[in-house]
């Protein structure tokens, strides 16, 4: 009877550190999308100043699986993860959709490809932010993986690395594309 | 009385400007509905969501520049007739439950909200616990000193009062 009541502290202790180990890792400001395996939502953006195409989720439903990453001039990380989205544009085979998201004045967008180059089959622009609040975007960058179905499958927040596209994002292309 | 009468005035002075510091708005007047009532229930919703960005902060309170639109868009769902629960709701499919600042009660959050009325009841039942344990341990009988103990203790008197004689 002691010897069980003695043993408690030492198992909660315990219990907690499991707990805190777990997580060591997590990062907390990654919020969990409550759109993985549901359809993205409705919408149907402008092109960019110049530009014939804009977006719509007409896009994301032919069939294959495609990848929209939303970005934006002002957005530092977004400039560091550029050259990635460019590799992954050419190496995982799908189509990567471009969402331009609440830029200052509608050419910054096209300033910022033209300088940096531009992977995306089309982009869409989105001004107002409210197609980006529709995908739950709430710090770009942000990359959804979408199937053919135009059903977000993943969704990655904050700039991609070498690490998450190697280890991540093309092999759950690949996994999704089946 | 001079004297105390000029602290008390330079007192005032330190403090007045502190206390008339009122909390920052985040909210703009432009954002803000011409109707009181909506606005008032716009700002109750807003109180109720978290902002995504600076995560701890109502988007009522925060500057962060989704945290603005949030409020825009919820002040569009009031006017456009959706219900305090259909606006909340209309955030909720996009974000998630984790914009709540108050977790709702579902299965997944039965351990959550269970574990306050949880934890309490196990405390009373260890105090309980350890009260009836002292009670009998502490009991008459066994305040009292053993045989062996008290013949130690005499012993040990004995032994003062000896040393006290000699």
């Amino acid at each position: 009877m002691r010897f069980s009541i003695a043993v408690i502290p030492l198992v909660l202790f315990a219990a907690l550190a499991g707990v805190f180990l777990l997580n060591i890792d997590k990062d907390a400001s990654v919020v969990p999308s409550v759109l993985i395996d549901k359809p993205a939502p409705e919408f149907s953006l402008p092109p960019l100043p110049g530009r014939e195409k804009g977006l719509s989720r007409a896009d994301l439903t032919q069939g294959e699986v495609s990848v929209l990453n939303v970005f934006a001039s002002w957005c530092i990380p977004c400039r560091a993860e550029h050259p990635l989205i460019k590799r992954l544009s050419r190496e995982a085979n799908v189509p990567v959709y471009g969402l331009n998201y609440k830029e200052k004045a509608p050419e910054d967008g096209v300033k910022w490809l033209d300088e940096l180059g531009d992977p995306y089959a089309a982009v869409g622009m989105d001004l107002s932010g409210r197609t980006g609040i529709d995908f739950g975007v709430y710090g770009v960058p942000e990359t959804f993986i979408i199937d053919g179905n135009g059903q977000i499958r993943y969704k990655h927040v904050g700039p991609v690395t070498v690490e998450v596209l190697e280890k991540v994002l093309l092999p759950k292309i690949a996994e999704i594309k089946g | 009385m001079i004297r105390r009468l000029s602290i008390l005035v330079s007192a005032l002075a330190v403090l007045l400007p502190v206390l008339a510091v009122t909390p920052a708005l985040a909210v703009n007047p432009d954002e803000m509905l011409s109707n009181p009532v909506l606005e008032e229930r716009a700002r109750e919703i807003s109180k109720e969501l978290r902002c995504l960005v600076c995560q701890n902060q109502s988007i009522d309170d925060s500057d962060a520049e989704l945290a603005r639109d949030l409020r825009v868009l919820v002040r569009e769902r009031l006017v456009a007739g959706d219900d305090n629960q259909e606006v909340i709701d209309y955030i909720v499919a996009r974000y998630g439950d984790y914009v709540l600042l108050n977790p709702p009660l579902k299965p997944e959050t039965y351990i959550l909200w269970a574990s306050p009325a949880v934890l309490v009841v196990l405390a009373i039942l260890a105090v309980f616990a350890f009260y009836r344990r002292k009670k009998r341990d502490g009991s008459p009988a066994s305040a009292s000193l053993s045989k062996d103990e008290q013949k130690r203790l005499d012993e040990l008197l004995g032994s003062s009062k000896d040393d006290g004689k000699s």
